[in-house]
């Protein structure tokens, strides 16, 4: 029988929750590390019992967690309680919470600056882990997307870090600047048919590929549109809130833009515009059905002003066209006075025969559809404001 | 022995529930302590000090003795009832919200 697991990163714990292949009846484990906020938590595809969290606060900075056993048991990788707390060399563990850019001459790029809110130039300074992405061949590869804009890599299960710093150290960075919730990488995808090609996503940078691994980065924003920027059609400076791909066709990807929804059949070189008739462009998540690939899903949020669905009705929208024709889906989702957000890392999809699809809202609700949008209802109502939900399938 | 208390978030981190009890030789000062109590709890690495600048974390103080010591410098000694162990240091973090 299969398994669904549900992992939901929010301000105040992770949640885990879990159900048959029905996905009718849940059990919710939680809140582990209670208090803090979980911005990502992400299960390997290589080895789905192994799942990575991030794990901040303003008070006492990164953490990265991991559990080896399905979610049940978390430790800092390198430092489980009751080890040695010296490696082999004598030097001390607790590497996992350590994200230093690399300036150096070898492998790294200078510290230089980036745009900050005001204009002026401020030099990159690490805040936290958005995003978390593990290798979907390698279970001790995981890449991390961090604030100021960079990505790191480990391949030690966690345990210590390295900056690919070709993105950060791209001739554009002066022009990158922090969006409104802060500079931040939030969004990596590694290209299943060729691991040596990954894409990622900062607000306020947009979207980058490398074609070898990491060592060199590109925009590719060209044919985005953002008339707030001085120069709306830049190479860089676009608000990207979340892009998306079909693991069966890594050349089309989905973008949901601080307004517009955009798509490309070239892997980036080029965008399209697929709107259509949705009742407002503007939103944070995007995902792509787990069976079809030109069934895209958005939740469309009224504007950049004000963060919640229009009307009071939270709405999902899907295409099964690729997008530019899009139907409401509603069935059990609150229509009337609803003003909850849905943030860019918070709509994930199963791969059961009939995917499912999930999201998670600033109110505290999981809703769940085990029939592809048709039909909605809450796994959870009352959590802290989520902030990621991912999802495993689990044989 | 030096006794240290941890904010509640720090304490589960580092698995403890009451108060560290840390050897450290010589005169105790912050950096002394905290380099003995990363060592013992790896997993406090950085939150307490930045990585990198080794700087006192904005949102967390210290005190000790009824007093606020979170401006001290770092190798400046800490109090003589800390030293002894009769008193502890707490790391506390600020109140903030709204």
């Amino acid at each position: 029988m299969s398994k669904v697991r549900v992992l939901v990163g929010t301000r105040k714990g992770a949640f885990v929750l879990t159900s048959d292949g029905k996905r009718n009846n849940w059990d919710v484990s939680g809140p582990h590390f209670a208090g803090w906020e979980l911005y990502h938590v992400k299960g390997s595809t290589a080895d789905p019992n192994r799942i990575f969290a991030s794990q901040c606060s303003g008070w006492f900075g990164q953490v990265i967690q991991r559990s080896d056993d399905g979610g049940k048991t978390w430790t800092q990788p390198g430092t489980p309680p009751g080890e040695s707390t010296t490696g082999p060399g004598g030097m001390p563990k607790g590497e996992s919470n350590k994200f230093v850019y690399d300036d150096s001459k070898e492998t790294g790029k200078p510290l230089t600056t980036h745009q900050w809110y005001d204009g002026t130039q401020k030099p990159w300074a690490f805040k936290r882990v958005w995003h978390l992405e593990p290798s979907l061949t390698d279970p001790d590869t995981v890449y991390a997307g961090v604030e100021d804009a960079a990505i790191f890599r480990s391949t030690d299960g966690g345990k210590s870090w390295h900056e690919l710093a070709g993105l950060r150290g791209h001739g554009t960075g002066p022009k990158w600047q922090p969006g409104a919730g802060g500079m931040c990488l939030h969004t990596i995808i590694v290209d299943p048919k060729n691991p040596k090609r990954i894409f990622v996503a900062i607000s306020a940078a947009g979207a980058f590929r490398t074609d070898d691994g990491g060592a060199t980065w590109r925009p590719i924003n060209k044919g985005l549109y953002s008339k707030y920027i001085p120069e709306p059609t830049a190479e860089v400076g676009h608000c990207v809130h979340r892009i998306a791909l079909h693991p069966s066709r890594p050349d089309v990807l989905f973008m949901q833009k601080h307004w517009d929804v955009l798509r490309t059949d070239n892997a980036g070189d080029s965008w399209q515009k697929i709107s259509g008739n949705l009742p407002t462009d503007f939103g944070f998540v995007i995902d792509v059905h787990a069976h079809e690939p030109e069934t895209v899903y958005v939740v469309p949020i009224k504007s950049d002003g004000e963060h919640f669905p229009l009307d009071g009705k939270l709405r999902v929208y899907r295409s099964r066209s690729g997008g530019n024709e899009w139907e409401e889906l509603s069935k059990g989702l609150p229509l009337r006075d609803c003003y909850v957000n849905v943030l860019r890392d918070a709509m994930a999809v199963d791969s059961l025969d009939k995917c499912g699809v999930y999201f998670g809202t600033t109110g505290g609700q999981v809703y769940a559809s085990a029939d592809a949008g048709d039909n909605w209802a809450p796994i959870v109502r009352d959590l802290p404001p989520v902030l990621s939900v991912e999802v495993q399938t689990l044989a | 022995m030096i006794r240290v208390i941890l904010p509640p978030h720090l304490r589960g981190l580092a698995h403890v529930s009451g108060e560290v009890e840390l050897e450290v030789a010589g005169q105790p000062t912050q950096r002394s302590v905290l380099d003995a109590l990363e060592a013992r709890y790896p997993m406090l690495s950085g939150t307490i000090r930045d990585h990198i600048t080794q700087q006192r974390r904005p949102f967390l103080r210290f005190f000790a003795c009824g007093e606020d010591l979170s401006h001290e410098q770092p190798d400046a000694p800490l109090p003589d009832a800390i030293a002894s162990g009769t008193e502890p240091l707490l790391i506390l973090g600020a109140i903030a919200g709204g």
